[in-house]
């Protein structure tokens, strides 16, 4: 049997798709027992979902590092 | 009004020497109010990038605007007087320079021809005010305008952790970056890595609990 800690970090990696099989089966099985992750493990799908809802657009590094020397010239 | 207040103990100095104490309480209030240009790009590109592109749907313009906006920052700098945060304030000058945008695309607009047809394909006829009757069961208006709003929200959430908790977050959730690349980037291990991603999402589902009713 897991910890509510570990099933949080299982959790988690759940939203990248990073969780392996076993660790997938482990949380499924904490998840039955344990109300309190049932919950914030809902929750945390729901913020996946948000986020990816938004379409959240980022700068990448070197667009950055341009307007950086952009405004360092102005200076 | 900060440039008054500076003169007047710069005055005084002259006369006589306690009042320097003074001039170092004032120089003090002076740098409270000051801007720092170098963290600007780091701190706030992203939260602006966002809120531009949410208004122009546009990539590149989106960044022209952004870095127009730190440009009229940098200029007006000297007007900053430290009653808002700094980043309400660039927000302030966004908006500005969107509006900008909009009334120069406008002005072009008026000069090129404009074509009414019924439909794009050739001629053909039909009931013209039928067919443009908003469809009620379609929820996919709303749907674009509620997630332009949502990703400011998630961005002003963003923008409340630590920075550290933050960077993380957006080089995993917003770009999609491996844990290992991040790791070797970041330097740290993959468990610390874990441990800031579960802090940032708890916060973040506060966070958007208040701002975003239906999480």
């Amino acid at each position: 049997m897991i910890s509510c800690e570990e099933a949080a970090t299982i959790c988690n990696k759940t939203q990248y798709k990073e969780a392996s099989f076993s660790e997938k089966i482990q949380l499924k099985l904490h998840l039955l027992f344990c109300s309190t992750c049932a919950m914030f493990s809902k929750k945390n799908a729901k913020l996946t979902n948000l986020c990816q809802k938004a379409n959240l657009q980022n700068l990448t590094e070197k667009e950055k590092l341009k307007m950086k020397q952009e405004i360092r010239k102005k200076i | 009004m900060m440039a008054r207040k500076f003169e007047r103990p710069d005055r005084n100095m002259k006369v006589v020497k306690p009042n320097s104490i003074t001039f170092d309480m004032h120089e003090k209030n002076m740098t409270a109010h000051q801007l720092n240009p170098d963290t600007w790009v780091d701190s706030y590109a992203d939260y602006l990038f966002n809120y531009a592109i949410a208004r122009v749907s546009d990539t590149e313009i989106a960044k022209d605007l952004v870095q127009e906006t730190f440009f009229a920052g940098l200029k007006s700098a000297k007007n900053y007087k430290g009653d808002a945060a700094e980043r309400t304030w660039l927000i302030a000058i966004l908006k500005r320079k969107v509006i900008d945008y909009y009334r120069k695309i406008n002005s072009k607009k008026g000069k090129a021809e404009v074509r009414v047809n019924y439909s794009s394909n050739g001629d053909s006829d039909g009931d013209w005010i039928e067919e443009q009757v908003a469809d009620p069961f379609s929820s996919f208006e709303n749907d674009s305008l509620e997630n332009e709003e949502l990703g400011v929200a998630i961005y002003d959430c963003i923008a409340q952790l630590p920075q550290k908790q933050s960077l993380v977050f957006t080089m995993k959730t917003i770009r999609g970056m491996s844990t290992e690349d991040i790791c070797n980037e970041l330097d740290i291990n993959p468990s610390n890595l874990w441990v800031m991603i579960h802090r940032a999402r708890t916060t973040l589902m506060g966070c958007l609990n208040q701002n975003w009713f239906n999480l």
